[in-house]
């Protein structure tokens, strides 16, 4: 049970250590997502499936795409292009590849012995975790309802203020 | 047995080389990342003392940092591609010399 938690560890920190060490912003990337997909594993063997489930969805799913939606942003054109063929070499993929499989081993390990995780007996499900988020915890459901709004007016209000302004500068001299 | 200090032990090395990461690199991108790896970090060490403790306080914090990250990382990105537009560079010493 316990050699589940302890690769899944050895996975996040190499991969972690990789992350910082890597010059390419789409490699560290990579091995971000390797790390954050061993920390779900480490949430799934504590007895903590739901936050694990989170973690794959919106940490290493809907915030490693903007992340990645900013790097292909930031170059483009035929520098680019090069970059995208250098993306295709096996050095830049195995790495997180081999990372990645090791995890994926102990998933299937964890689904050949049985669905439940090991340390389901002390497990906390869903439910009493729903049950504590919209009981003793609704004031932080709304202020953190409140802080994305802030986010989403901040980064649209960021992307927006460019155009704006040439549409401003356009008019006054025109 | 639940890895209880193990577990700690594992988000103390995460949070340092999150830490490290920040200090040490001057891409504002991988400033970034490291101060996700940080949030996760932090994440793990409440979702491991909710599982000593039998509660699920600690998978309830975690949530919350995950909204919290949300948000930074959406205006934080959006930050980013402004220095971009506005420097043509991704280093953090390009604005050191920024006046408010």
């Amino acid at each position: 049970m316990t050699i589940l938690f302890y690769t899944a560890s050895a996975v996040a920190i190499a991969a972690t250590i990789l992350m910082l060490t890597r010059l390419h912003a789409v490699h560290a990337l990579l091995y971000l997502i390797v790390s954050l997909l061993a920390v779900a594993v480490i949430f799934y063997d504590l007895g903590a499936p739901f936050v694990a489930a989170l973690e794959v969805i919106i940490y290493a799913g809907a915030i490693m795409v903007l992340f990645v939606f900013v790097v292909m942003l930031l170059n483009l054109g035929a520098e680019a292009a090069r970059a995208e063929r250098s993306l295709l070499t096996p050095s830049m993929w195995i790495g997180p590849t081999v990372l990645a499989v090791i995890l994926l081993a102990e998933f299937v390990w964890l689904l050949v012995h049985g669905s439940t995780p090991p340390t389901a007996v002390a497990g906390i499900g869903p439910a009493e975790v729903g049950m504590a988020l919209f009981g003793r915890y609704v004031i932080g459901v709304e202020l953190a309802s409140m802080l994305l709004l802030g986010g989403l007016v901040g980064a649209y209000h960021l992307g927006w203020r460019k155009s704006a302004n040439t549409e401003v500068s356009r008019a006054s001299h025109p | 047995m639940l890895p209880i200090r193990e577990g700690l032990i594992v988000a103390g090395i995460l949070f340092t080389l999150g830490v490290v990461g920040v200090l040490v690199r001057r891409n504002v991108l991988f400033v970034l990342m490291s101060i996700e790896v940080m949030l996760n970090a932090a994440g793990l060490a409440f979702v491991v003392a909710g599982t000593r403790w039998r509660q699920p306080d600690g998978q309830v914090v975690f949530l919350f940092i995950l909204a919290m990250a949300a948000a930074e990382v959406s205006v934080g990105l959006a930050l980013v591609l402004e220095l971009y537009h506005q420097y043509k560079a991704l280093d953090t010493d390009a604005i050191s010399r920024m006046r408010g």
